[in-house]
Formats: structure tokens, C-alpha cells, sequence
């Protein structure tokens, strides 16, 4: 454990470290330099896609003869995260990394012909995965979505339409929640739509962030899908999005960590730098006082985001915790970014600041993947209030 | 064909060096290192030769205290297919490597050795022209290509007129400049590979190398502070701001 940059860790090895370094020299060298224009465009190039797989972005958690890496070890998974928000794009991560949400329950539940179709290329890079869960409807309230699949032989006919879908422009692959049996969590089963499929079609979405993640309105009109794309057991999806639900949170409070941590060495960085009234702003206590708020609140999202990936390892899986630390880090994470622009002061309004584009970013870790509302009822329902 | 390549634990590229308070060294505790990046340019074109099917067996060497261990790992996961571990916790100057190296290089009979051609620490860029002194072999430095074929290695070199090609003997040293080429990323299984490797130790005793530093550091200071730039707009600008410093 000694090559760790500061301190002892009392869960990380060398070999976490090592993979650490892959990844931050994969984001200073193929992505830091081009986000800016992938912002303006409005979406990530296909090409990266490869180039993250050749960097061991896209492997990690799944199985390996499907071209993953076959460990379940979930501090890869958050290590992974971590370096991603170093570029302090939260749409690099939602976009690239789609299919850490849209994949999942392929891995877990498809037939080995469904995976070598719909994972095996995804892990290589020549495909993009996406999920598709939330409607126009609503999106807390997944027990009820309306988006049907009714049985016509061999194929379902896919009605309704699903919305904020995260590189739903660009996906060959979409998992989406369909009901296919009767109302509430029974009825929903999951199925792949692939693109080209006649009766799909999507439109963008513009954002307050996140512009370099394609975001898509989904519409499926009669749309025919094969039976054969049903992941798992028909009606049994709900339980199959909810396990996919705790790993998502997991990875959201882990980015949510490494931006908050990018603002803190953004703003001390700038506040050793900048001179107000003759001298630099870290001389004044406010400031210096506001630097120490945000590593407190920091080490603490750390200090349990570490601990709930060693529970996870030792077969235990943390559901309320993991919500609430959700909570946490992206309630921490909106205090910090405001913190860290205010310090900027005008130049922390400015496009180009990393500060002013993770402070527009925060309020997207707060509502998706369930929203802070959402995991306080779930977390209490978990404990048993 | 077996190459031999010198890996050596550096503080890592992306640490701001600090110099101790008391001038005796830099501050290396609780900072992290990692591979000098030169190394890692030489492990890759090892990797590279080997996938060709220049050579069959590269052996990878570090000179230093325990924590060495995770150079060798890396090394492994890069593609080493054996790792030796040269124990010494004092401090290694540029010779005491160089002695250290030829002695391993002798006693594995190697074809070549690739060096980084410095690192990043102490930027000596001595040792791969040493070891080759005390082996009396031929060398190349600053490689920008490397091609191999019936005992002869055809080097491209960086110097400062431009590139200049050498053709050499084998056995030989041959060290790494920037754009000989671009080290892979390390994948997650390699890495989980390399832990599983037995990594063969040895000390400067057992291969007849006395750690006789010949250079005494004095003191260490960093650079002067740069007063902050000046952006300009234009040419004339420019010129009327060197007149007025009295630059020009
Ligand atoms: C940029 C972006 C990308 C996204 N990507 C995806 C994706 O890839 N796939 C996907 O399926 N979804 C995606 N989402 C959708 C996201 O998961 C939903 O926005 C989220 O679940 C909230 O649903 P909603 O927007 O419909 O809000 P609603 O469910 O309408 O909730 C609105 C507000 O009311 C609160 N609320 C709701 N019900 C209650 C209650 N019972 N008690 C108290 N408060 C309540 C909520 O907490 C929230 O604050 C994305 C969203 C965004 C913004
Ligand atoms: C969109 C926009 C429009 C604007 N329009 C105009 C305009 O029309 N005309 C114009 O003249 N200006 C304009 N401004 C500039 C604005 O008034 C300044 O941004 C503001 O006064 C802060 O100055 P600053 O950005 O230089 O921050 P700084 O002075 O560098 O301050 C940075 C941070 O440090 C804090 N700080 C500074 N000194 C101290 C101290 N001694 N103790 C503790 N904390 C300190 C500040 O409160 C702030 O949080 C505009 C700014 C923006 C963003």
C-alpha cells in the first residue's frame, strides 16, 4: 500500500493505485483537451468509446468472457468514477459510461447468446448501451410506468415513450422498462431495443449541463421487439432495476466526491493566486475557512464511501446507507460548487472555469438515479421506520 | 533473444516536487511514486519486440528498497515475463545502478539492455551509458526507433542536429527518449496477473557491487519564483514593452 499519495488506506492496495494511474493519464491525455469542443457539439465522438476500452474504462465489473474484467471488486467501479470527474465533466461520465447502467442487467440476467449480442460489443467500444426507465410521466415512481409490451408471438409490441435517457441519441442498445403483465411492480419486464427498430424513434434534449451527454426523448409506436431481447423472466424486471439502482448511487456519490474534490483544489488553487486588497484571498480566514468546510464535508463522503465498497466486498450490500450517502455527497457536492464559484467570484461565472461548469452539473446528481426526496423514503422504508 | 529492462521507482509526474525545509533533499515521504515514465517507454518497446517475435524472455530489474516491489509489479503487468528485485535501502547514485545492472545484465547472458534514457528524479541520464562502459558493449541513446534483425540493432536517435541513425552489435544498450513510442494502459487483468508473480531478490553483495556513492549532494534548493507574465496583444506591443524594460 505504499505507492498511495498520502496517507494510509485501510482498504486500498497497490494494484487499485496502478489502475488509479491508467485512468488519470487516460482523462489528461484523451479527454481533458476535447471536452470543450464535445460540449459545443453535443455529444462524445464514437471514437472514444474504443479508446476507453483500450484504457480498461469500460471492462471493469464484467464478466470476462464477455470482455470485461471479471472482477466484482466495487472500488475499481468508484476509483473509476473518481478519475472520470477529474475532468470536471459530469457528461463525459454519464455519456461514456452509459452502459454501467444500461448493461448491468444484462450481465446479471441475460443468456449467454444475449450477452455475446448485446454486451460483447459494448465492452469493446463499437457499441453504446443506454437504460431507459424514466417516462414522461414520472421517473420517481418506476413501480408505475406506463410504457407497455404486449405478447404478439414471437415478438412484443412496445407502446409509449421514455424521457432524459443519457446517450439515447447514440445508442445501438437500450435497455427499457416495459410493463408487460398488470399494474404495479409485478407486471414490468426488461427488454433490448435495438436502433433501427421500426416504430423507434428520439428526439434531443437541451440541458443545464451535462451538453456533452446526448440526451434523448424516446418514442416506441407499435414498435416489434423479439421476445428473444427480454432480459431475465417476463414480469420479473422490477426487482432486476432495483439491484441496478444500488450500484448506480454508488458510482453518482463516488463522481459526486471527485467533482466536489476538483472544486476544493480549483478554488485553493485560486485562492493562493488571486490578490484582493493586497494580498492572496487564502490569507483571509473567511476563505481559508470555507476551504476547510469543504475538505471536512469531503473526507467524510470519502471516509464512508470506502467503507460501503469494503461492506460490498465482504458480500454485504448497504441499501440505505448507500442512498443516504447519495444524498450526502451530492448535498455536499451543491454546497461545495457554490462555495468554490463564490471564491472565483466573477471568473467563476465564466464558461471555461471547471468551477462554473460542475456548479451548473450538481442538481442532476441530486434528482437522478433518485432523486433526494426518493432515497430518504427509501432509506427509511429500509430501516424499517 | 532475452532484454533486460532498468525500472526505477520515481516520485510519480504529477506531484509538485517540494524541496525539505532544511535543504537536504526533496520531500519523498507520504508522496506518491510510480515507474519514472521513461522506463515505462522502455518496458513498452521490450513488450513491443517481444510481441514481434525479436524476443522471447524480458527480465525486469530495480535497484532499491522494499517499496520497489510495486515498480516490478508494473513491470510485470506491462508484459516482463520475469522480475528481479535488487535490494538496497541506501541511496543508489547513477555508477552503483550501472555496476548493479551490468552484474545482472552478465549473469542473465542479455542481449540488450533498454533503459529510460533518465529519470525524472535526478534527470542524470548516466546510467545506461555507464552500464554499457563497464560491459563494454555497444550503445545507442535517445532512441526515437528501434529495429532488430540478425544480431544488429538499427537505432534512430534524438540529438540536438536532428535525428541521427546508428547500426550497432548486439549484445547492447539501448535507452528510451520521449517519442520512441507510446506505453499502453495497464488492464485490470494484467495487473491482477502480475501480483501472482514470484519476483526473484538479490543485494548488491551477492552480485559483487559495492554502494559507493561518488557524489555528495550538498544542498538542494528550488528554482526561483517567477514573477507573474505579462499577456501582450501585439507584436508592436511586445517590442515597445522589451524597449521600455530596456530588454532590447
Ligand atoms: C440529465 C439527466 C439524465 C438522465 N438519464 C436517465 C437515464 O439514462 N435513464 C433513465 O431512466 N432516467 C434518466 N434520468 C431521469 C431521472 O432518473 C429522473 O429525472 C429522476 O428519477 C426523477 O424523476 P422525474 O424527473 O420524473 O421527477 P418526479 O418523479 O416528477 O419528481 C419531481 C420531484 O418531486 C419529488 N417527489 C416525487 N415523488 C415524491 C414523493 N412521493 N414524496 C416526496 N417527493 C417526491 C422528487 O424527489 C423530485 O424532487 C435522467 C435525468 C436527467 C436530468
Ligand atoms: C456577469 C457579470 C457581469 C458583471 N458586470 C459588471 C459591470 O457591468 N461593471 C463592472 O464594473 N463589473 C461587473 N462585474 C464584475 C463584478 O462586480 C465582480 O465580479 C465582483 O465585484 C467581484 O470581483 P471579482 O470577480 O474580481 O472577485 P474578487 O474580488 O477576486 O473576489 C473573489 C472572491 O473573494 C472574496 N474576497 C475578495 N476580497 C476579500 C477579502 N478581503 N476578504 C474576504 N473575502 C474576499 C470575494 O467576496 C469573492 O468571493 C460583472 C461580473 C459578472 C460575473
Amino acid at each position: 500500500m505504499t505507492t498511495l499519495p498520502g496517507a494510509p488506506h485501510p482498504y486500498l492496495r497497490e494494484e487499485h493505485e496502478l489502475y488509479r494511474s491508467q485512468l488519470r493519464r487516460f482523462v489528461q491525455k484523451e479527454c481533458d483537451p476535447h471536452i470543450e469542443a464535445w460540449e459545443q457539439a453535443g455529444e462524445l465522438p464514437r471514437a472514444l468509446q474504443l479508446k476507453a476500452a483500450e484504457a480498461g474504462v469500460l471492462g471493469i465489473g464484467f464478466p470476462e468472457e464477455f470482455g470485461g474484467t471479471g472482477d466484482d471488486d466495487p472500488f475499481y467501479q468508484t476509483i473509476m468514477a473518481e478519475e472520470l470527474a477529474r475532468s470536471g465533466s459530469g457528461g463525459l461520465i454519464a455519456s461514456l459510461v452509459s452502459h454501467r447502467i444500461g448493461s448491468p442487467p444484462i450481465a446479471a440476467h441475460g443468456t449467454p447468446e444475449q450477452k455475446d449480442r448485446f454486451l460483447r460489443p459494448v465492452l469493446d467500444g463499437s457499441k453504446i448501451a443506454a437504460l431507459a426507465i424514466t417516462e414522461p410521466g414520472g421517473g420517481s415512481d418506476v413501480a408505475n410506468l406506463r410504457t407497455t409490451a404486449r405478447l404478439d408471438g414471437d415478438h412484443y409490441i412496445v407502446n409509449g415513450s421514455k424521457t432524459f435517457i443519457t446517450s439515447g441519441m447514440r445508442a445501438d442498445f437500450i435497455t427499457v422498462a416495459v410493463r408487460t403483465g398488470g399494474s404495479g411492480m409485478g407486471g414490468v419486464s426488461l427488454l433490448v431495443v435495438e436502433a433501427g427498430t421500426p416504430g423507434f424513434t428520439r428526439s434531443p434534449l437541451q440541458k443545464m449541463g451535462w451538453w456533452c451527454s446526448d440526451t434523448a426523448t424516446l418514442y416506441f409506436q407499435d414498435c416489434r421487439v423479439p421476445v428473444a431481447n427480454r432480459i431475465g423472466e417476463e414480469h420479473r424486471g422490477f426487482k432486476a432495476i432495483m439491484e441496478n439502482f444500488n450500484n448506480e448511487r454508488l458510482m453518482l456519490s463516488a463522481q459526486a466526491w471527485g467533482f466536489g474534490q476538483v472544486c476544493y483544489e480549483e478554488a485553493l488553487a485560486y485562492a493562493r493566486e488571486r490578490q484582493t486588497f493586497g494580498q492572496p484571498l487564502i490569507a483571509r480566514q473567511v476563505i481559508r475557512h470555507k476551504l476547510t468546510d469543504m475538505k471536512m464535508k469531503l473526507d467524510a463522503i470519502k471516509a464512508q464511501l470506502d467503507l460501503l465498497c469494503w461492506q460490498i466486498t465482504q458480500g454485504h450490500m448497504p441499501v440505505a446507507e448507500i442512498c443516504l450517502l447519495k444524498n450526502l455527497s451530492t448535498g455536499a457536492l451543491e454546497w461545495i460548487a457554490g462555495e468554490a464559484v463564490q471564491i472565483f467570484g466573477g471568473a467563476g461565472y465564466l464558461r471555461g472555469a471547471k468551477v462554473e461548469r460542475i456548479f451548473r452539473e450538481t442538481k442532476v446528481l441530486s434528482i437522478g438515479g433518485g432523486a433526494t426526496e426518493i432515497m430518504k423514503d427509501l432509506a427509511s422504508r429500509q430501516l424499517g421506520y | 533473444m532475452k532484454a533486460l529492462v532498468s525500472v526505477k521507482r520515481a516520485v510519480d509526474y504529477n506531484v509538485r516536487i517540494q524541496v525539505k525545509p532544511d535543504g537536504s533533499g526533496v520531500v519523498t515521504d507520504g508522496v506518491k511514486h510510480s515507474m519514472n515514465p521513461f522506463d515505462e517507454i522502455a518496458m513498452e518497446e521490450a513488450v513491443r519486440l517481444k510481441e514481434k517475435g525479436v524476443i522471447s524472455e524480458i527480465i525486469a530489474v530495480t535497484i532499491g528498497g522494499q517499496k520497489n516491489e510495486e515498480t516490478l509489479r508494473t513491470a510485470l503487468a506491462f508484459g516482463a515475463t520475469r522480475a528481479i528485485h535488487v535490494k538496497e535501502d541506501g541511496e543508489i547514485q547513477p555508477l552503483t545502478a550501472a555496476r548493479a545492472l551490468a552484474a545482472v545484465f552478465k549473469k542473465e547472458s542479455a542481449d540488450i539492455l533498454l533503459c529510460g534514457k533518465q529519470a525524472i528524479d535526478d534527470d542524470a541520464n548516466q546510467t545506461g551509458q555507464m552500464t554499457a562502459a563497464l560491459l563494454d558493449i555497444a550503445q545507442a541513446t535517445f532512441a526515437s526507433k528501434v529495429d532488430i534483425a540478425d544480431g544488429k540493432a538499427t537505432v534512430i536517435r534524438e540529438v540536438d542536429a536532428g535525428l541521427e541513425t546508428l547500426e550497432i552489435d548486439l549484445p547492447a544498450v539501448i535507452t528510451a527518449d520521449l517519442r520512441l513510442n507510446e506505453p499502453r494502459y495497464l488492464k485490470l487483468p494484467d495487473i491482477m496477473k502480475a501480483k501472482r508473480v514470484q519476483i526473484e531478490a538479490t543485494n548488491l553483495g551477492d552480485l559483487g557491487v559495492e554502494a559507493a556513492p561518488a557524489i555528495k549532494v550538498t544542498k538542494t534548493a528550488p528554482p526561483p519564483a517567477r514573477s507573474k507574465g505579462v499577456m501582450v496583444k501585439t507584436v508592436d506591443e511586445l517590442a515597445a514593452m522589451l524597449k521600455q524594460k530596456g530588454l532590447v
